[in-house]
């Protein structure tokens, strides 16, 4: 850090009314303001919103099926066509959403319920409590996603939610690390020693002087988690370990499509075309707060 | 300034043979060593030395701020009778903060970017008395105007980015100050600032030392700061105390070698195109304290066999201590600024 402070930016004869009243506000901007990530919050805010009222909105049952009318062209009754089982892909898209959103917010979730407390707990105790955490998380780590949640559904026995807890489980050091270091960066900052000096806890040490500090780098890395939980759920779903029949998610149903690659070429697209734009926006946006989080640090 | 008799009564702080381990290696000496020290109702005392020589140490471990790695060995902080490093850490915390305030050095990263400086200010209030968040925010628009911060009641709610360094350093004094504390540490609060705005924050301490009655220990390595503003002077080299006394005892009668040549590297003006006086040589990096005196290495008055010996702290007169056994043996008189 630049021991100097930086030149006088409010005179303070002056007394100019303070500029931005809050400084969290900023980031936010700073993400709305780029066409890039504003688009990604705009596809992100539409796929919760289906998420929350997707069967009022989706023009036909999900799961109903017309056996007549397998493999159908899109039409105007069926804008995205039909499936193996004649169900209409455009309906089984937008509910499926739901378990789009749901599935990486339990992995998430865990991640940052196991990473955040014991990244916090590592960094300001340390010593054995460090060490032991991090050979810890070092070993889940040397696993791949992917195969690592398929040995915790050999075990747990296929499902969604199962396979999502294991993949939080494995996505939890990565979370560990990024709490752990970020949380060790402001611990060495003097505010946090002026605090200690005008008698907080340490558990409010935590709570008000850390937390808020390291909210940026973790909040960026559970972007970038949920784009990576999304796509281990759609592969878990394509492999048949995931979701289950006949519940769709965006993996199944990429699944059903390759299997009837030849009888309806274009049905890879939809969820294809869908899974790519949501990553894309998770992680777009989390590149969007980064840099709005690194301007706030160059200054 | 008045020459100051010595007050009478109990030391609000009194540290008592303070000694820190530099880690690591079992054959090293202290960084700080055998520092005894008081300070007194409504005093300032400065600890002035070069950098490196313990000053900093010395105020954080008052404290017991040290970092993890640094043990106290030995000694005793008593604040009010209680002794710091040995009490309970409520105790402690129930001290920090509301009895005792800081100032640190850097006031930039010394305040939380992400909390508005009024919640800063009146965190301590609201830890220490209890007070509910809408009278500890009143309580910190009062301390802001107090700390002379113009439109008080907006600033409030600012964070400390959107100010300048000197009215950072204003935000710090007023938290320190918010408790009504009887000690104030400042570790030196005006070195990360320009000149006059350092000239404008001791303005404003002196004034809250009078107004307050405070105590103030001052961490410093600025001479002239210390003419303006102290009653009392420790100055240390190499993690020793080397001379105890009043201002006027070191400006005008200095008692051991190293402040004398501090004094006389002090640049006079009014005599333009004359040398600079230095004191040659450096602070030994610590663990390599030399034995006996610890300043011999750099001292113009060295003699080989007396000053290689441990030197021992000695009384003269009025309660001025000098370290240096020649001074006290009474062979060697020294020169003061007798000139101003």
């Amino acid at each position: 850090m630049d021991p100097a402070p930086p030149a006088t930016r409010v005179d303070p004869a002056a007394g100019a009314a303070p500029r931005s009243p809050k400084q969290r506000n900023r980031v936010l901007r700073a993400v709305v303001g780029r066409p890039a990530s504003a688009a990604s919050l705009g596809v992100v805010t539409v796929l919760v919103v289906l998420a929350i009222i997707g069967p009022l909105v989706a023009p036909y049952d999900p799961d109903a099926q017309d056996l007549s009318n397998r493999f159908a062209d899109p039409s105007w009754a069926h804008l995205f066509g039909t499936d193996d089982f004649g169900r209409d892909v455009l309906s089984r898209i937008i509910t499926a959403s739901r378990i789009t959103i749901v599935a990486p917010l339990i992995s998430v979730g865990i991640a940052v319920a196991i990473g955040l407390p014991l990244g916090l707990l590592a960094a300001i105790r340390g010593g054995w409590v460090d060490a032991v955490a991090g050979r810890l998380a070092d070993t889940v780590l040397a696993l791949p996603a992917l195969v690592g949640a398929l040995a915790i559904v050999a075990v747990l026995g296929p499902g969604l939610v199962n396979t999502m807890i294991a993949v939080g489980i494995i996505f939890a050091p990565t979370m560990f690390r990024i709490v752990r270091g970020a949380a060790l960066a402001v611990t060495e900052e003097t505010f946090v020693q002026s605090a200690t000096a005008i008698g907080s806890s340490q558990r409010r040490i935590l709570a008000v002087h850390v937390l808020p500090n390291i909210a940026a780098p973790v909040l960026v890395q559970v972007t970038i988690l949920m784009g990576v939980a999304l796509l281990v759920e759609a592969s878990l779903s394509f492999l048949g370990l995931g979701v289950q029949p006949p519940d769709a998610s965006w993996g199944s149903m990429l699944k059903a499509a390759y299997a009837s690659q030849f009888d309806a070429p274009y049905a890879v697209i939809p969820p294809g075309v869908a899974m790519v734009l949501t990553v894309l926006s998770f992680n777009t946006i989390g590149d969007a707060i980064r840099d709005a989080v690194g301007i706030r640090r160059r200054m | 300034m008045t020459a100051p008799s010595r007050p009478a009564g109990e030391p609000l702080l009194s540290v008592r043979g303070l000694t820190i381990d530099l880690p690591g290696d079992p054959g090293q000496r202290g960084l700080v060593e055998d520092v005894t020290f008081d300070v007194h109702r409504g005093r300032s005392l400065a600890l002035i030395g070069e950098s490196g020589c313990g000053k900093s140490l010395t105020s954080m471990a008052a404290l017991r701020l040290l970092p993890p790695g640094l043990p106290v060995r030995s000694g005793s902080v008593l604040f009010d009778g209680v002794d710091l490093l040995r009490c309970r850490p409520r105790e402690l915390r129930a001290v920090r903060g509301g009895p005792v305030g800081i100032v640190f050095q850097e006031p930039m990263s010394s305040l939380n970017p992400t909390m508005t400086v009024g919640d800063q200010i009146a965190e301590a209030r609201r830890l220490h008395l209890g007070e509910s968040r809408r009278a500890a925010h009143r309580r910190a628009i009062e301390l802001l105007e107090r700390v002379g911060i113009p439109n008080a009641g907006q600033r409030v709610r600012s964070y400390p980015h959107e100010l300048s360094g000197g009215m950072q350093q204003r935000v710090m004094i007023a938290g320190a100050i918010a408790c009504d504390p009887k000690l104030v540490i400042a570790d030196e609060p005006t070195t990360a600032l320009d000149v006059t705005i350092q000239a404008e924050i001791l303005q404003l301490l002196r004034d809250l030392q009078r107004d307050m009655d405070l105590a103030v220990l001052l961490v410093t390595h600025d001479l002239g700061v210390v003419a303006d503003f102290c009653d009392d002077v420790v100055v240390m080299y190499a993690g020793h105390v080397v001379e105890r006394t009043s201002i006027d005892g070191l400006f005008y009668d200095p008692q051991h070698p190293y402040s004398s040549a501090l004094l006389a590297a002090v640049p006079q003006s009014g005599s333009p195109r004359t040398r600079l006086n230095v004191i040659p040589g450096r602070v030994p990096p610590a663990g390599r304290f030399p034995d006996g005196c610890r300043f011999r290495p750099r001292c113009g008055h060295d003699l080989p066999e007396l000053c290689a010996r441990p030197q021992v702290d000695a009384e003269l007169e009025h309660g001025h201590r000098t370290r240096c056994g020649r001074v006290s043996g009474g062979e060697l008189t020294l020169e003061g600024v007798a000139r101003v």
